[in-house]
């Protein structure tokens, strides 16, 4: 009877997954669809630990063990996820799925105790599917792992960029490495296999680190949004080594729909998956800002005639960039949009796609400070509307308004769709200095006779601009 | 690849449920706008967490002697309940800023 109950529980939660996927695609329902899914969770997590009964006929024990982890992972989890700040979301989003892809090598790390226990120790009558599977889930669980510790450590500054001549190439040697060894011990079934999987576990950790080494800060959420899809993988293996529908449900639900989100981001900077897991942008990064450091002479501008010029403007435009997410100037940028519009100013944000850290990140950014959605353009709309733009105010982006993304075939970042805004009357650029962005490429727009340069922290720059205005 | 084959028959149903919930998964988010791509990152993070059903398996069936099992298994489950709740936790407070404005 319990078994009976536990599989509609599992089919239940099934449907809480994909419905919640769905839902979490349309704004509107995007935030019930995330409830249900964790409702559905929970309802799975209790059925199994009351309801399952193992292929031995006996049910879960070890209660306190469960609950005692249970306890700690939620408190620790909520309060993480509460004391975060906007900003460093994507950092924790990274950080929650390593630790997703930590718990599958664990669980391959114990299953595959026990497989080893249950032939005695000599492989040779081991069941080889289960062990693939287990080697599967311990490689994509391990390289998960460390690859999300290092994009965390990327994205927060910790861990700096790190490349050298020949590492791709040795990479690619690394991951035959696994691959053969796995590969081996699944077909030979040697004898000292129990060494072998744990020179396997260490080999797929340090891949986890190589790979996404030398991939710059820049395309992080790339990679992040491709180690998701790993660890979905990693949770359906888990499935098939205990026949658990709903663990593969989800498992492959995330790995496909994260594998196309993954490949929706490429898209949105022009780019192959391919590109950017091996055009080493961080690495390559140093030499295109020496080549291109001479870019000529720039205007500064200051406060106060930029906030005459916008308070005059028919329309202005906003262009925001991790510069602003980091000085967690929105809300001043939102008083400003405000003050602007009282005026009658029209005011409107122009959004790349993958400005600031993430896909998405700053419509989070901008709705938390109250921003009305219409106003927010996406990168077409803006485009089209850059022409009947007196000020286009760009706050700390840089490589999403490079110019060089169409003219310069030399650029990393050539072929990336960008903000035309050198379209515009005018742009006014607030930058701390003159320093290149995150790629790491001279931006030749801040060169342009139109554009003038506005140094300053964002949050300052803006509140500067909005005591100027009101003044006017 | 007998094994291979005598595996695959065996499990056909479970191989039925990869095959169909990739198309799934794919037509799902097929139709995201650009807007909802962190939140939906985000999501789908915490879904992937169901591998905390695996955790507590492997600690549920633990024998109590068998203290690496244990102490490894309560590690999965800490780290697996981590990635559920910090992962639906963090997607709600992202989503609870689309809310429509009043």
């Amino acid at each position: 009877m319990e078994a009976h109950i536990l599989t509609i529980i599992y089919l239940l939660a099934s449907v809480t997954f994909i419905t919640g996927l769905k839902m979490l695609s349309n704004p509107a329902t995007a935030r019930n669809g995330n409830l249900i899914a964790a409702a559905g969770m929970g309802l799975a997590i209790f059925g199994t630990i009351f309801l399952y009964v193992g292929s031995d006929g006996k049910p879960l024990g070890n209660y306190e063990w469960i609950f005692g982890g249970l306890l700690i992972g939620a408190v620790v989890g909520t309060l993480a996820a509460k004391k975060v700040k906007m900003t460093a979301m994507p950092e924790m989003v990274s950080l929650f799925n390593g630790m997703g892809g930590a718990c599958a090598a664990l669980i391959s790390i114990v299953e595959f105790d026990h497989l080893w226990h249950a032939e005695g120790g000599d492989p040779v009558f081991m069941d080889r599917m289960k062990l693939l599977i287990i080697l599967l889930g311990l490689i994509i669980g391990s390289v998960s792992f460390s690859g999300s510790m290092i994009a965390w450590g990327k994205l927060n500054g910790k861990v700096k960029d790190f490349a050298f001549r020949g590492q791709q190439s040795l990479n690619n040697i690394a991951l035959l490495r696994v691959a053969g060894l796995a590969t081996w011990m699944v077909v030979g079934l040697p004898g000292d296999m129990y060494w072998y999987f744990h020179v396997l576990l260490l080999l797929a950790l340090l891949y986890g680190v190589s790979f996404v080494m030398p991939i710059g800060g820049a395309d992080m959420p790339v990679v992040i949004s491709l180690l998701n899809s790993f660890t979905g993988v990693a949770a359906a293996c888990g499935g098939f080594l205990y026949d658990n529908q709903v663990m593969l449900t989800g498992g492959i639900l995330v790995g496909a729909a994260g594998t196309l989100l993954t490949i929706l981001m490429c898209k949105a900077m022009n780019r192959s998956l391919i590109n950017v897991l091996i055009g080493s942008f961080g690495g390559g990064a140093a030499a295109g800002a020496a080549q291109s450091a001479s870019g000529g002479t720039y205007k500064e501008i200051n406060v106060s005639d930029a906030a005459m010029v916008m308070a005059y403007a028919n329309k202005v435009m906003i262009v925001p960039g991790y510069g602003l997410a980091v000085a967690q100037a929105q809300h001043v940028c939102h008083e400003l949009e405000k003050t602007l519009e009282a005026r009658g100013v029209e005011v409107k944000y122009a959004i790349h796609p993958v400005a600031g850290r993430m896909p998405g990140h700053m419509n989070v950014l901008l709705a938390e400070s109250d921003v009305s959605y219409d106003k927010l353009l996406e990168m077409e709309q803006a485009n089209d509307e850059f022409k009947t733009t007196d000020v286009v105010l760009v706050l700390g982006a840089n490589d999403v308004v490079n110019p060089a993304a169409k003219t310069d075939p030399a650029s990393p970042i050539y072929g990336m769709p960008i903000l035309e805004v050198e379209e515009a009357k005018m742009v006014i650029v607030n930058k701390r200095s003159m320093k290149p962005g995150y790629a790491g490429i001279e931006n030749q727009l801040f060169f342009q006779p139109r554009t003038s340069m506005l140094f300053g922290d964002a949050k300052k720059a803006l509140q500067d601009l909005l005591a100027e205005v009101k003044s006017i | 690849m007998s094994q291979l084959l005598e595996w695959i028959s065996a499990h056909q149903q479970m191989v039925f449920i990869v095959i169909l919930m990739i198309f799934v998964g794919i037509e799902v988010i097929g139709r995201v706008p650009g807007v909802l791509h962190t939140p939906l990152m985000s999501g789908a993070n915490a879904i992937h967490g169901v591998v905390i059903i695996g955790a507590i398996i492997v600690m549920g069936q633990a024998a109590s002697d068998n203290i690496p099992a244990l102490v490894l298994g309560f590690l999965a489950v800490v780290l697996g309940t981590l990635n559920v709740v910090g992962g639906f936790v963090v997607t709600d407070r992202m989503l609870e800023m689309f809310r429509k404005k009043k």
